[in-house]
């Protein structure tokens, strides 16, 4: 993919010195980057070496040790890091969707797929069944999947078709910044396909920003414009995608292009 | 047919008395006492008096023959009881190195200072029901002199810590300082994250049964990874002494009988703490030696999470490592009054569901032959 | 052993700690305040909550009415009679106009209550949001930054199963437009009468040991969707004894083929009206 054309758009997230220690252990160290609106960003390294650890400070679901993460909303740029719960936990609601591994623990998989879509809907105070039902038709289309299935549970779906459930249920309030973790893994190459193909339409369509968190350096070339690579906790190369993956300089980062490191 | 919902208080009084005149039961039978039950169930007692969490042996023997021996309807009775009590003060916390102990038993070490005291024990008996007398009416009588019991003995878990074995060592035994007086679990809610004080509170009046059987699946693999010891299972009587404010020195007021527990398991090096073991502490009224291991089972586990509560997920792997899905249902009189709510009438509510059901088209009136 | 109880069974400093707790609750209503719970001479579930609020609130000169299931004459509600009758030895009346403090269990009564009346209700799971998340730390936050999207896709799942809202008794409220309440379990029929009632509403859990509150006036609001709007229950027939057909109806079974008749749930409101219109 082509990196956006926009020159020098502000960034719609901050992430300035972050550390996240679990008592001696230390899960990510002085991280910083930024995120421009239309920009996906890949977080590639082996599993251990802090890239959930970092997306889960960004998503708010832990509490960083030390730095910050700076969101742009209509107040301003605000540190997540700075604000109270209720602050925080509504700027991750309404900035931010969050895709997992494992879609029955980003979905209700009691609950009808177009309830888990209406869900944050109704929690941003939709009461209106009528345009709640229309908006997770729409939804549905836009992911691919039949709007038919809009009363059936997820259950009942395949691992591809949760997947991109999960996704519209997270994009349905129109978050600038879609995070998201290992969302490829566990699937056929085939569904992956068709699921990457979803969430590039959807960044072009919607000028969506992304952070990818992966092992899977095909998923990360073909979705992400730039790359940062993870070695215990710290960034150790950053780039564009194609540069990182085509003429890696850390010698980790060539370990990891060629396949020696098992991600 | 407006019978069918009038009547109540004719059939509650009918029920009292039916009640009265089953408990007494066949009137040529001898009516027991609670001096009887007092003297001869006296385990059950200690139960009454455990879960009931009131030491007042009269008022538990009471309460057993009241509840034809239903031991969860008897602790029912005392804690019914023990709430009109007024509080005149705070004990000394009970020291228990000064118990006289007259069981003590120890899994870890063959020979611990103070020696270990078999006691009077079920276990090392053959369980077949007796026939001919009763086994007090010969042998070992009253009369056979009994050994003198120490009144004084080194608790196993200050070994532990003197040898440095103890991880957790500081909140071991004692509750963290000066909060041992300001949290009553029967004053206020219990509310979560808990404090160990609450915690221990909570499994010290928990239902043995529920306790029990929770301690067990983690033996079982719900939650331990490895087997657990018995550091020192002791049972003896304990004196408790207060200070009255309009005395200004201390009294002793009573004695008690206690059984202690502490449980240890070896935990390895992680997250900056050095390999020991990990302790869990029971502390029950009376003799009732399953429920102070299961106890100190639970403390462990339970304290676990806490120990893990900064973890990516806040989520327990197994009910009895959970400290709401143990503390909160594991009191007897709680839980048996809930389930057993459900023998009170529900009419309105069925009845909507009933509305509910009928307008989603199933109202047909009973069809005839079916199957001619 | 010689045991002598207290005015209305519970200690002095007791009641004081549950006024306490009651003033905070109508300070904040519908929020659900924990408090320090005692043990009742009746077993959980058969209102010990709803006890110790009567109890602590509860004078000599008061009449109380206590009803469960809307019937002043079922078992439950007898025996809580007996209760107060033995420990406070106060008025009990089934008049639910001269009632000064009714304890009720499922039913609010279908004559309007007053100003300066209070109504006691007896609740079994005190958090609306309990079968939704049943760790309390959660439902917490829920509560506390008002995240309630999760109650409305219950009943968005209604409606796309059913084609409508099928909560029938317990139906959640949202009470000064901040806190989703329970409204313990009373029929949906009887939501309305909390909006904006001249009495003290107040609501007791006592194996939960929570209290929470609506002070009078105040706004109550069934969940719905505008499109969707809460309705009440109604009935094909009138009451069979008093003809009422602006009351909540049981059925009775009558006969062993399933023939059924309507009669009211409210026994005293029943008897009243079917003196009324058979003079």
């Amino acid at each position: 993919m082509t990196p956006v054309a926009d020159l020098n758009p502000p960034p719609l997230l901050k992430v300035a010195h972050l550390c996240k220690f679990f008592g001696r252990h230390m899960g990510c160290h002085d991280i910083s980057f930024e995120v421009c609106p239309g920009e996906v960003i890949g977080v590639v390294g082996e599993s251990g070496s802090g890239k959930s650890t970092l997306l889960n400070c960004i998503a708010g679901r832990i509490r960083p040790s030390n730095g910050s993460v700076w969101f742009r909303t209509p107040d301003g740029m605000e540190d997540l890091c700075r604000c109270d719960e209720a602050r925080m936990r509504r700027i991750i609601r309404t900035r931010t969707g969050y895709v997992t591994q494992h879609a029955s623990q980003g979905l209700k998989m009691h609950i009808s797929a177009g309830g888990n879509i209406g869900e944050k809907l109704m929690a941003a105070g939709t009461r209106h069944y009528g345009k709640i039902r229309e908006a997770a038709l729409m939804w549905l289309d836009k992911v691919e999947i039949d709007p038919g299935r809009i009363d059936d549970l997820p259950s009942t779906f395949s691992g591809g078709m949760q997947q991109r459930l999960q996704i519209a249920a997270n994009l349905v309030t129109a978050p600038e910044i879609l995070l998201m973790d290992e969302p490829t893994s566990g699937l056929d190459v085939s569904v992956q396909a068709r699921l990457i193909d979803v969430l590039r339409k959807l960044v072009f369509s919607l000028n969506l920003s992304m952070i990818l968190v992966t092992h899977d350096l095909a998923v990360a070339r073909l979705l992400c414009h730039r790359l940062y690579v993870m070695k215990q906790g710290e960034i150790v190369e950053s780039g564009l995608s194609d540069q990182i993956l085509d003429d890696p300089r850390k010698p980790y980062t060539q370990l990891l292009v060629s396949s020696v490191l098992k991600p | 047919m407006y019978v069918a919902v009038k009547g109540g208080e004719k059939a509650v009084k009918h029920s009292q008395r039916l009640v009265t005149k089953k408990r007494r039961g066949d009137t040529r039978v001898p009516e027991i006492s609670p001096d009887q039950i007092k003297h001869q169930l006296g385990l059950g007692l200690d139960r009454v008096m455990a879960e009931g969490s009131l030491y007042d042996e009269t008022a538990a023997a009471k309460a057993i023959q009241q509840a034809q021996g239903d031991l969860t309807e008897a602790v029912f009775l005392v804690r019914a009881f023990r709430t009109t009590l007024k509080r005149f003060g705070t004990s000394r916390p009970v020291d228990t190195t000064e118990m006289t102990a007259f069981r003590r038993v120890s899994g870890i070490y063959k020979d611990i200072p103070g020696g270990q005291i078999l006691g009077p024990t079920y276990d090392y008996t053959h369980r077949l029901i007796e026939t001919g007398p009763a086994p007090d009416e010969n042998g070992t009588g009253p009369d056979q002199p009994m050994p003198s019991l120490p009144d004084k003995l080194p608790r196993v878990m200050d070994l532990l810590i003197k040898q440095g074995l103890i991880s957790d060592a500081p909140s071991a035994l004692s509750p963290e300082p000066g909060r041992e007086t300001e949290e009553d679990l029967t004053r206020q809610p219990l509310t979560f994250p808990v404090s160990r004080t609450l915690r221990l509170q909570a499994l010290a009046r928990g239902d043995e049964g529920f306790l029990l059987g929770s301690a067990y699946s983690l033996q079982r693999g719900f939650g331990l990874d490895r087997h657990p010891f018995l550091g020192e299972l002791k049972v003896g009587v304990a004196t408790v002494c207060f200070t009255p404010p309009e005395l200004g020195f201390e009294i002793r007021i009573g004695r008690i009988r206690l059984t202690e527990c502490v449980m240890v398991s070896r935990q390895d090096d992680a997250h900056g703490r050095a390999a020991g073991f990990d302790t869990g502490y029971g502390l029950v009224f009376g003799q009732n030696e399953r429920k102070a291991m299961s106890m100190s089972l639970l403390d462990r586990s339970l304290s676990d999470t806490d120990k893990n509560a900064d973890a990516d997920t806040d989520k327990a792997a197994y009910p009895a490592q959970d400290p709401e899905f143990i503390l909160s249902h594991c009191d007897s009189v709680e839980s048996s009054g809930f389930v057993q709510h459900l023998k009170l009438p529900h009419y309105v509510d069925f009845q909507s569901e009933l509305v509910f059901i009928r307008s989603r088209g199933n109202d047909q009136a009973p069809t005839k032959g079916e199957d001619g | 052993m010689t045991v002598s109880y207290n005015f209305a069974y519970l200690d002095e400093q007791s009641k004081k700690m549950i006024r306490r707790a009651i003033l905070k609750a109508l300070a904040i209503p519908g929020f659900q305040v924990p408090f320090g719970g005692r043990e009742m001479p009746l077993p959980y579930g058969w209102g010990t909550g709803g006890i110790q609020l009567t109890a602590s609130v509860i004078g000599p000169d008061d009449q109380l009415k206590v009803i469960d299931q809307g019937s002043d004459d079922t078992v439950n509600a007898i025996s809580i009679k007996h209760f107060f009758q033995k420990t406070a030895g106060i008025a009990i009346t089934e008049d639910t106009e001269t009632a000064t403090l009714i304890q009720t269990r499922h039913r609010i009564p279908e004559t309007p209550l007053k100003k300066g009346q209070i109504l006691v209700f007896q609740v079994p799971i005190p958090e609306p949001l309990q079968f939704i998340e049943p760790k309390r730390p959660q439902t917490l936050k829920m509560h506390g930054y008002e995240e309630y999207g999760s109650m409305h896709v219950k009943l968005y799942e209604d409606i796309a199963r059913f084609g409508r809202i099928a909560t029938a008794f317990d139906y959640p409220v949202r009470v000064h437009h901040r806190y989703l309440m329970s409204p313990s379990p009373i029929p949906k029929y009887d939501n309305p009468k909390l909006h904006r009632s001249p009495a003290v509403l107040l609501f007791g859990a006592g194996r939960e040991k929570r209290i929470y509150a609506i002070p009078p006036y105040t706004d109550v609001v069934s969940l719905d969707f505008e499109d969707y709007p809460f309705e009440l229950e109604h009935w094909e027939g009138a009451c069979a004894v008093c003809g009422s057909t602006q009351s909540f109806l049981d059925e009775i079974i009558t006969d062993d083929n399933g023939t059924r008749v309507l009669i009211c749930s409210d026994t005293e409101f029943c008897r009243k009206n079917a003196g009324s219109s058979q003079p």
